[in-house]
């Protein structure tokens, strides 16, 4: 049994070692500066504006090229048996029908809610009074 | 030999099928499950975010650092605190490496640089946390108005502060495991075992904190 345990710390070899840590080191630094830079790109930007929304979108791409950079090389699930990888990446795939029907479904609640509830409508539209500088601390 | 006749092979029993040892098996779908649990935190915080009119300004909450007085510097913090986990991640992988070539003193060199780099992420996120503190924000409270000036709901402050808290107490019990390894590690544990494949489990761990993190990170301080 303990032998069979070294063989397999010996197979798994595979894989490009220093030097795709370091590729992967610095994919991850560019990309992680890229969503920065878009970041910062939004900043006074109309908030229900076409570009800032295009701007997330952009942003949420990016961050799925940098969990599959963590993944694939430093979690090293790339050098795996493509069985061991199908267990863990096919029922992660739930997570598409999660997000888009969770996320549509908060959307057509707050629709329906500020159709139907005007009350709640009015008062989300309230402005928040001006604290003074320093009331907001706590004592 | 066709490949057939080595796949069929391969479930004959004898052998490990994946051809991965079985804690690291395990491992990987313990985080699989932890990945649900963060989705399903990250997803009724996005169901909420779409359930609601207006939404605070991540730029406009999070825009400090230690000794910046009130300076307007919105993700400068966050980003130090990114690329603090993303380095540590790398010192993990180089770790691994190491152990791959049986060299104990290299193993423990880089366990301490990952274990550092989880304490400076940890202290990072207790400065902010405190600071946010004594801006009025915790759970049930939100100082901050929404980007248009609106009244916000504490749905904000609430998501914030539980789900920064589960992934940071997750870079918490993270640290626990890798100075556990170092301990294994210093007393030859794993030099006498032959392999150091204990390293490449926590070091699974490891990366999916830093995981996760760039979820936490884009979902709370960039859209």
């Amino acid at each position: 049994m303990d032998h069979s345990i070294e063989s397999l710390a010996e197979e798994r070899h595979a894989g490009g070692g220093v030097k795709e840590i370091w590729r992967v080191t610095i994919i991850l630094s560019v990309l992680t500066i890229v969503e920065l830079a878009l970041g910062f790109s939004m900043i006074g930007m109309d908030e229900q504006s076409l570009k800032r929304h295009i701007i997330k979108g952009i942003i949420v791409i990016l961050m799925l090229a940098k969990a599959f950079y963590i993944v694939a090389y430093f979690m090293h699930l790339k050098h795996e048996l493509r069985n061991m990888i199908m267990t863990i990446v096919v029922p992660l795939c739930l997570f598409i029908w999660f997000i888009s029907a969770f996320l549509a479904d908060g959307n057509s609640f707050k629709n329906y809610k500020n159709k139907w509830d005007r009350n709640h409508l009015e008062h989300s539209k309230e402005k928040m009074p001006v604290q003074e500088e320093g009331t907001h601390h706590l004592e | 030999m066709n490949t057939t006749v080595t796949t069929t092979g391969m479930w004959k029993g004898g052998r490990s099928p994946f051809n991965v040892e079985y804690g690291k098996l395990m491992m990987w779908y313990f985080l699989m499950s932890d990945a649900f649990t963060f989705g399903a935190f990250l997803i009724a915080y996005g169901t909420t975010r779409f359930a609601t009119n207006g939404w605070p300004d991540p730029n406009t909450v999070f825009r400090t650092y230690p000794f910046g007085g009130e300076t307007h510097a919105p993700l400068v913090f966050v980003s130090i605190m990114t690329f603090i986990l993303i380095i540590s991640s790398v010192t993990m992988v180089l770790a691994v490496h190491e152990g791959h070539a049986m060299n104990k003193k290299g193993v423990a060199k880089y366990m301490v640089l990952t274990i550092l780099g989880g304490l400076a992420f940890l202290g990072c996120q207790a400065w902010e946390w405190t600071h946010l503190y004594h801006e009025g924000a915790w759970w049930g409270r939100n100082p901050f108005p929404n980007a248009d000036g609106t009244i916000s709901t504490t749905n904000f402050t609430n998501f914030f502060f539980t789900i920064t808290g589960f992934h940071g107490f997750h870079v918490f019990s993270g640290v626990i495991i890798n100075c556990i390894m170092l301990i294994m590690v210093l007393r030859g544990v794993f030099e006498r075992r032959g392999h150091y494949l204990m390293i490449e489990k926590a070091g699974l761990y490891w990366h999916f904190v830093d995981l996760v993190w760039v979820f936490v990170f884009t979902c709370f301080y960039l859209i």
